[in-house]
């Protein structure tokens, strides 16, 4: 048996600044994760479709434009319209300690901003998705 | 209600869980597929290959568009390279699929090769089992950018078609044993670009060399823009023509039948080397026995006789 942790990353919005999520992409990567990159100007609905499609662990999103009390929330009420809000949401951006300290609040497990090293990152994803256990039954 | 009760109520939820499932060969794995597979059979599998960036994943994109107009359902999976040092992945298919409907009848699924070095992870064919059984009537899929003997693809679908690019070489790279071989049908991508027409012309005068029988496949080689989904249409016209030849003419058959044998001889492979390590794994001291072979006082192939003897009378 072998089980990855499998992680979507996404740029919602109209955003185009794609060098620091594709930073963590590597980094991940390079942790030994599965790291599913969907690119640029994404919606909320087509992150949580994606995220469900592709069955991963966690949503890692990323905002520079601002727009991230928008975005994030946008996500995370898709995350429960579609049922899948057992699914871990992270993200990273440019944005301010009260509204990062909001933001954990309505249910984003963590924001990371700008000077955060990779490992903190790899770290915290290690834990959040070892701490999630399923008790589903397959048949 | 179990995840595999959801899957067949139609629950994408349930289908990325069982997929995963199978992907990590997860307890019990087997008697899931064991499962699906009695209620597979009717999904068209469609395998696109080609060197990488040669623009794979946009003719998937093009393709899986065209054949939901057609009121279809796709499926797809696309294979990316796991690192074979750190084992993981970056999965980036999906970048290039835009547009596409949020129902149950679309669904893209990227996998990692997790160690396979044939161009598809070694759980593909079971994945593609899993969206066979799910209700998909398409299944596209999307092989890692390969080089000229990655061709595990012949036995996970029905019909070829390989990405070709200009720069992918003269008229003896397309004489050459291997990818160029196992095309049902040819793209040559991004034809828009200088040497495209020269590749087309090396590629058909290739074809037309080889002997053929009269009533033979005749392989079309179409030149595309995925990008600007120029020749895409046709590109798709011709896999349905080559679906519907082969199955006039009993190959498609033929062809299911031959890769049915394939996976009873595999999974009595994997079955046998589990056994064997089972019973005899801890009785086996490998290093001493590698310590004598590299001293010449033996060698693998006797060893495996005498392995082989012992686990007969055990």
């Amino acid at each position: 048996m072998n089980q990855k942790i499998r992680v979507l990353l996404a740029k919602p919005g109209l955003d185009g600044h794609d060098r620091g999520i594709k930073v963590i992409a590597a980094a991940f990567r390079d942790a030994g994760m599965e790291v599913i990159y969907s690119g640029l100007r994404q919606t909320p609905a087509m992150i949580v479709d994606a995220a469900i499609q592709e069955d991963v662990d966690a949503i890692g999103v990323s905002i520079l434009s601002g727009a991230h009390m928008t975005l994030f929330p946008a996500v995370l009420d898709e995350m429960k319209a579609r049922g899948a809000d057992d699914i871990i949401l992270f993200g990273g951006g440019i944005i301010p300690d009260d509204d990062k300290t909001e933001l954990e609040k309505m249910g984003v497990a963590r924001i990371f901003t700008p000077g955060a090293p990779t490992e903190e990152a790899i770290a915290f994803l290690r834990e959040a998705v070892a701490s999630k256990k399923s008790d589903e039954k397959m048949m | 209600m179990a995840i595999l009760d959801r899957f067949f109520e139609g629950d994408i939820r349930a289908l990325g869980r069982i997929i995963s499932h199978i992907e990590d060969r997860a307890d019990g794995y087997r008697d899931l597929l064991g499962v699906l597979y009695e209620k597979s059979g009717k999904s068209i599998r469609i395998g696109i290959t080609g060197p990488p960036g040669a623009g794979k994943s946009t003719i998937v994109n093009g393709l899986a568009h065209r054949y939901l107009n057609d009121g279809k359902r796709v499926g797809v999976v696309a294979v990316d390279p796991t690192s074979p040092f750190t084992g993981g992945a970056l999965l980036g298919d999906r970048v290039r699929m835009n547009e596409f409907p949020a129902g149950g009848e679309f669904y893209f699924r990227s996998m990692a090769t997790r160690g396979a070095t044939g161009g598809l992870a070694a759980a593909t064919g079971n994945v593609t089992v899993a969206l066979d059984a799910f209700g998909f009537d398409i299944t596209l899929i999307e092989t890692v950018g390969v080089g000229q003997v990655e061709l595990d693809i012949i036995d996970a679908c029905d019909t070829v078609v390989v990405t070709v690019v200009p720069e992918s070489g003269d008229a003896v790279q397309t004489m050459k044993a291997g990818l160029m071989e196992i095309a049902d049908v040819f793209a040559v991508n991004k034809s828009d670009r200088p040497g495209a027409d020269r590749l087309a012309m090396d590629l058909r005068q290739t074809l037309q060399t080889k002997p053929s029988e009269k009533d033979a496949w005749k392989i079309p080689i179409i030149s595309t823009v995925a990008v600007d989904a120029k020749n895409i249409d046709l590109l798709g016209e011709k896999v349905d023509e080559h679906i519907e030849f082969i199955k006039r003419s009993g190959q498609f058959d033929l062809h299911r039948r031959e890769q049915i044998k394939k996976k009873i001889l595999s999974i009595l492979k994997n079955q046998f080397q589990r056994e064997f390590l089972e019973r005899l794994g801890a009785e086996i001291d490998f290093e001493e026995i590698v310590d004598r072979i590299m001293k010449g006082q033996t060698n693998p192939f006797k060893v495996g006789d005498e392995l082989y003897a012992s686990f007969s009378r055990s």
